[in-house]
């Protein structure tokens, strides 16, 4: 049941992922790549991580990609011109794509061995009280330099969004 | 050799290789595209592929760092979304496109 759902959601993100490079339409690309955080929330909850998961559903899914949506809209972008890529990407930029993901795999396989199997319900770290603990007693420090960064953000984001620049 | 048949559990390997497949496409989408949202949601794609080994590496040890670093990572992401976002909607107000070949002011 495990390798089912794995190799479903598994198919779902990767199927997405290609149609997010392949369309010519930022909205289709924006749709796939809810298609990904979607699938993804689900292998999170089959590896044991309830928050993190939820946690995916709501802020990317959610949030992030409304924020995407909405601008596409705003700017009423459309399809985007055919233009030529430079030589090096056009020629060399698929087979290098290739030998990347084959060193990742093999990399991958001799690091770990192929009886370890991922058991849905033996992780049980994941829930919200074990990492509320954690991050309020360990990493205490980066959670409170984490909301300086996203003030930062607020106000770059007003700054920008509201003086032109010549 | 995974034999047909199922296996009862999944192999912690197949994830880590769907998290380099997700981020393959994600170079994939950085490199061929020419519309700077659909590279920037390239770049969301392999912050989410990084995310997927985070937490596989969190089950592997059974610790719950990995997701409070996958968490950090999910706030990084909306940090860099606004901004991003609103530097692309200064763009295009100020030079009318979308193209990231025809943004090359601080080129050379």
């Amino acid at each position: 049941m495990d390798a089912i759902l794995f190799l479903l959601f598994a198919a779902i993100a990767v199927v997405c992922g290609l149609n997010l490079v392949l369309q010519s339409h930022p909205i289709s690309s924006a749709l796939s790549l809810v298609g990904v955080m979607g699938s993804l929330a689900v292998l999170y909850l089959l590896l044991g991580g309830e928050f993190i998961a939820a946690a995916q559903l709501i802020v990317y899914a959610g949030a992030i990609m409304v924020l995407f949506i909405f601008v596409i809209m705003l700017l009423n972008a459309g399809i985007e011109r055919k233009i030529h890529l430079s030589l090096w990407v056009k020629y060399a930029g698929v087979p290098l794509l290739a030998v990347f993901i084959g060193i990742a795999g093999f990399v991958i396989q001799r690091m770990l061995p192929v009886t370890e199997g991922v058991k849905f319900g033996a992780m049980t770290h994941g829930n919200p009280l074990e990492i509320g603990r954690s991050l309020f007693q360990v990493y205490l420090l980066p959670f409170e330099v984490t909301s300086v960064l996203i003030l930062i953000a607020i106000i770059g984001a007003v700054v920008l969004a509201s003086k032109e620049i010549e | 050799m995974p034999e047909l048949p199922l296996p009862p559990s999944v192999p912690l390997a197949w994830y880590l290789i769907l998290s380099a497949i997700l981020f393959t496409l994600g170079i994939a989408g950085f490199l061929f595209r020419r519309n700077v949202i659909t590279v920037f949601m390239s770049i969301e794609l392999m912050l989410n592929a990084v995310n997927l080994s985070f937490v596989t590496f969190s089950y592997k040890f059974k610790q719950v760092d990995g997701h409070i670093f996958s968490f950090f990572v999910m706030v990084v992401a909306a940090a860099e979304a606004a901004v991003g976002l609103a530097i692309i909607l200064t763009i295009f107000k100020n030079r009318q496109t979308l193209e990231i070949d025809e943004v090359s002011s601080l080129k050379n």
